[in-house]
């Protein structure tokens, strides 16, 4: 089954979710949301890796081991960010970003 | 034997490492007063920085993931330096701050993960210690928990820092693609101008430019400098960008070397770009930290032009500059974060008439200021003199030009501030301070390095014979 299925295909599949993460990041409104984009990103190149590791490079397991490390970097970069996400609600009373405008140019 | 080599290539880690462990343990420990425990940190911090001096050492660990050599031994005392003299600086803001420990926890991290970065040797690595400076940074420019500005600042960081690094990711995943390889050496082998690895080096290159905040990507710099403590703020001027661009100029220099021609137009165009918006948008800023955050933006576009060198000489001054930029704008912030920690004023116009109140402090910020504007007797001209001279190496001599014509902007809003200070009136001038000691010694040392590296040729020609070009 997946011999069928080429690398190009893969590589569609990634580079659609990346673009799918930039594009929600830049319309999104919901701080929680955006946060959700980024991670769209550090799948698609989580698939990225995967893929090349297994389709051109299957003697070395480089990309599989980075994979795990954006992983846990994704998860505590997440931590923090909703820390300072729910600091900021305590403060605004509200997760849009369009409310979080005290500094500007 | 290889025992032996570990302590003594990661001897600048590890001492970071045992500091950090110092503090947890005098955090669980019993209440100790805050001043005696600063004394004691900056104390360790200063054993700190003499210690990167002793023993030089040379070679790899961990499979080439790790390296090290008197070039990045000599970065990383750089970066320790800075870090001393700003957590001297704070120690007004920090005396009555309960969570202080937490503060030096954090900071010391970030460190330790830029120092990891700037000796890597592993995509992986330089992935890893990007991360480690970067989320716990955005936790202290969240540190004043209760002000809405703070917590502002750290969302617009956090969340531009991880879209940068999704960005880095994304190239690194096509590099690694392309080559097949996640160490620098072999990916070098491998970069020819092939359509795909020209994408991935532009993805890259867009990660970078966020963290040094080069101009299309620049936008989060201004509010959270604004946002963020003033501590973090100069360490996020000063560390985090002198890191991440000396690794930028290794990377270039090594890894991408067999696209030299494709880069340097690039970098061609960003740096008139950063230098230009830098310097318009420095001109109408009324926050003080604002004014040095467009000002340090157009400072990374001058390095840009030192980069495009791509020479022996165009690394040296990158390093040469950075060094100069962290004595010359942590004089600046220094003197803003005691006004702003004992009066709250950050505006340019409170500075009106602070001569006739405070004479001293008034000369080290024009000192500053004279340095980052790069008049002649200070440090600050000499490194902008060598990075136009490498520059000018390649013999484009439009991009010279606009870099000198804007020069001569940058003195406008400079000396507009020195104006202020010196000759207008004011009739609520900021009162005399007190400043304590630690922050008066810091500032000493900010003055006497920005008028003595200048002076004193040997540093130069020392970093010039350390670093590598082609």
């Amino acid at each position: 089954m997946i011999n069928e299925i080429t690398l190009t295909d893969i590589l569609f599949v990634s580079t659609a979710l990346f673009f799918i993460g930039v594009y929600g990041f830049f319309t999104r409104r919901n701080m929680i949301t955006m946060l959700m984009s980024i991670e769209l990103i550090l799948n698609s190149v989580n698939i990225n890796f995967v893929a090349f590791n297994k389709y051109l490079f299957p003697q070395h397991l480089d990309g599989i081991f980075f994979t795990i490390f954006i992983i846990t970097i994704a998860a505590a970069e997440a931590a923090v960010a909703i820390a300072i996400i729910i600091n900021l609600y305590r403060s605004h009373r509200s997760i849009d970003v369009e409310d979080a405008s005290e500094l500007k140019y | 034997m290889i025992v032996n080599d570990f302590f003594m290539l990661m001897k600048q880690e590890l001492m970071i490492f045992v500091i950090i462990f110092i503090l947890l343990f005098i955090k669980i420990g019993k209440d100790r007063s805050a001043e005696n425990l600063l004394y004691f940190i900056n104390a360790l911090l200063l054993i700190n920085v003499i210690s990167g001096f002793i023993l030089p050492s040379e070679g790899m660990i961990f499979s080439d993931m790790f390296k090290t050599n008197s070039l990045i031994m000599l970065e990383k005392n750089i970066l320790n330096i800075g870090t001393l003299i700003i957590s001297m600086q704070s120690y007004s803001w920090l005396k009555n701050h309960k969570h202080m420990i937490e503060f030096y926890i954090l900071l010391l991290s970030t460190l330790m993960g830029m120092f990891f970065m700037i000796s890597s040797g592993n995509v992986l690595m330089f992935y890893l210690g990007l991360e480690l400076s970067t989320i716990p940074l955005a936790a202290i420019a969240n540190f004043d928990l209760d002000k809405r500005k703070s917590s502002e600042a750290a969302f617009k960081f956090i969340i531009s820092s991880a879209f940068s690094s999704g960005l880095l990711l994304f190239g690194i995943s096509l590099i690694y693609g392309t080559t097949g390889s996640l160490t620098f050496s072999e990916i070098g082998q491998h970069i020819t101008s092939n359509p795909l690895q020209i994408f991935a080096f532009v993805l890259l290159l867009a990660g970078f430019s966020f963290k040094i905040s080069v101009v299309p990507f620049h936008l989060w710099t201004a509010d959270v400098y604004e946002g963020a403590p003033i501590a973090v703020t100069s360490y996020l001027s000063v560390i985090s960008k002198g890191a991440v661009l000396f690794v930028f100029v290794s990377v270039l220099y090594t890894v991408f070397k067999p696209i030299t021609e494709i880069w340097y137009n690039m970098l061609f165009l960003l740096s008139i770009v950063t230098i230009l918006i830098g310097n318009l948008f420095a001109i109408r800023q009324e926050n003080f930290k604002r004014f040095l955050a467009f000002s340090s933006i157009a400072q990374v576009g001058f390095i840009l032009v030192g980069i495009t060198g791509s020479s022996q000489m165009g690394s040296a001054s990158v390093i040469y500059f950075v060094l100069i930029y962290i004595f010359s704008n942590l004089g600046a912030f220094g003197v803003v974060s005691i006004v702003s920690a004992l009066t709250g004023k950050e505006n340019i116009s409170d500075y009106k008439a602070f001569y006739k109140t405070n004479p001293m402090l008034s000369w080290v910020l024009t000192i500053a200021l004279f340095s980052l504007a790069g008049v002649p007797p200070t440090a600050g001209f000499f490194g902008k003199f060598f990075l136009l001279m490498a520059g000018a190496a390649k013999g484009n001599y439009i991009l010279i030009t606009i870099a000198a014509l804007n020069m001569i902007i940058s003195f406008y809003y400079y000396l507009r501030v020195v104006k202020a200070i010196f000759m207008d009136e004011n009739n609520q001038p900021i009162e005399k301070l007190h400043v304590p000691i630690l922050p008066k010694l810091a500032l000493l040392i900010c003055v006497i390095g920005i008028v003595c590296i200048g002076l004193m040729s040997g540093v130069y020609e020392y970093i010039y014979s350390l670093s590598t070009g082609f």
